[in-house]
């Protein structure tokens, strides 16, 4: 079963495709237990960018007066996967969503999308068809990097500000209201929802996941394929290459190497072999820069100074030994992982493209400006 | 028992590295960077003297594993 479908389903045509949820199965005493149990047995991990084992974050958000909180909000600019879920499949989410809460012991639940999102009509109108058990709020809030950030949607549930709270306590102890918090993005609620109206077993199977392919290919958009599909594979999904590929930033890190298998990753960007991948680095990390919220001495200072390191290896300056003083210094050392992400792209374009940082220092630049794809 | 300091907090002052050059240092931004593992017994009450006096409360010495 494919979760994204090639047009809008209303609650008639999803339950047509996807069935209806065996609610009574996992309706008596035990069935919390059975239900957690089933996505344990499907390995069902986020799909958020961590890839943190959702049966683990259900049981430590049991209770009987926990909040469940639906990721519908993207962030990175090279991710549209959620949005076109919720457009497309908004009752498979919502699914996912009710057997999240059934799981967890919730008498609440938020959706999460970005002030404005094209996914908000779909999912008005997904819910004025439905009978929830538990009462879906939905809430729009600031279209801010790391405003999607778990512990930042937290924080602004609670108090309306859309900053990351930080590493003490988790959500799942005391999130929105001070009360036990599960976060989930909303694909993986869709994954959720698949696990039970397949069976774990099937699904582990036929396992698929969503990627955003954008850059170099003849069809950008969102995919879905099979987990473990190599980026040559994913690339092929969006309609191949339109020009050759030099390199694909994939889940925020630089790799040349197409033909691996790997799983977990969201986003594709592939880098025409025309293009400089160090100018492209050095706007994505100027991006970064501008999105930290400005509350950790490391992020706030350390990343407009790797982004302004970047601009000079463009420019054939030798930035690089201080880079390699700097990057290190950045992980783990703020509150959220804004800083590691970050860190983890620069360090990645160093290796893919020493080359070209060579050939900067050696006379101006390699290739033309990148960003014409 | 383990340093860490809350990035959020944390105001720059700069007191920890100097009241604990052991295990705290500087960047080059003036936040701390604290050596890994934990506190050498030695230390502890060196580290908790720091932490009392962190202007932000930033600094911590916890018993815990956790960040
Ligand atoms: S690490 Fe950066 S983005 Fe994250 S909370 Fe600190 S300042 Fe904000
Ligand atoms: S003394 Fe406190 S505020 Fe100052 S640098 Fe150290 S941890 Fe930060």
């Amino acid at each position: 079963m494919s979760i994204l479908p090639p047009h809008r389903l209303d609650l008639a045509g999803h339950r047509r495709r996807n069935g209806v949820v065996p609610w009574v199965v996992y309706q008596d005493e035990d069935g919390r237990d059975r239900l957690i149990a089933a996505v344990e047995a499907a390995d069902l991990r986020g799909r958020g960018g961590a890839g943190f084992p959702t049966a683990v974050k259900l049981r430590a958000a049991r209770s009987k007066r926990s909040i469940v909180v639906a990721n519908g909000c993207e962030g990175d600019p090279l991710s549209h996967k959620d949005v076109a879920l919720l457009a497309l499949s908004p009752h498979l989410v919502l699914d996912g969503l009710q057997l999240a809460a059934h799981a967890v012991g919730a008498t609440e639940t938020v959706l999460c999308v970005h002030t404005g999102s094209s996914a908000l009509p779909s999912v008005a109108a997904a819910l004025a068809e439905r009978e929830d058990r538990v009462p879906v709020r939905v809430v729009e809030v600031p279209r801010r990097y790391v405003a999607s950030e778990e512990t930042a949607l937290v924080r602004y549930l609670t108090s309306g500000d859309a900053r990351p709270l930080g590493k003490h306590p988790r959500p799942a102890e005391r999130g929105v209201r001070g009360r036990p918090t599960l976060v989930s993005n909303v694909e993986t609620l869709a994954q959720l929802a698949s696990v039970v109206l397949l069976g774990p077993n099937h699904y582990r199977a036929s396992r698929t996941e969503l990627v955003t392919v954008t850059g170099a290919v003849r069809r950008p958009g969102v995919v879905e394929v099979a987990a473990g599909t190599s980026p040559a594979g994913v690339l092929a999904a969006a309609g191949g290459e339109a020009e050759p590929v030099q390199a694909v930033l994939a889940g925020g890190a630089w790799t040349a190497d197409l033909t691996g298998g790997w799983s977990g990753i969201a986003t594709v960007y592939a880098l025409p072999a025309r293009a400089c991948g160090l100018e492209y680095t050095a706007k994505v990390l100027a991006f970064l820069a501008a999105e930290s919220a400005r509350q950790c001495g490391p992020c706030t200072f350390g990343l407009p100074s790797i982004a302004a390191d970047f601009a000079e290896l463009v420019h054939g300056g030798p930035a690089t030994a201080r880079l390699a003083r700097r990057l290190p210094l950045l992980t783990g050392r703020g509150a959220c992982t804004h800083p590691d992400g970050a860190a983890r792209l620069a360090a990645s374009a160093l290796q893919v493209f020493e080359a070209d940082v060579r050939a900067h220092q050696a006379g101006g630049r390699c290739r033309i400006p990148a960003g014409v794809a | 028992m383990k340093v860490t300091v809350d990035p959020i907090g944390c105001r720059a002052h700069g007191l920890c590295a100097d009241l604990l050059p052991e295990l705290v240092r500087l960047d080059e931004w003036g936040y701390p960077v604290v050596a890994p593992g934990p506190v050498p017994a030695e230390l502890v009450a060196e580290a908790r003297r720091a932490a009392a006096a962190c202007p932000a409360l930033a600094l911590k010495l916890r018993k815990d594993e956790r960040r």
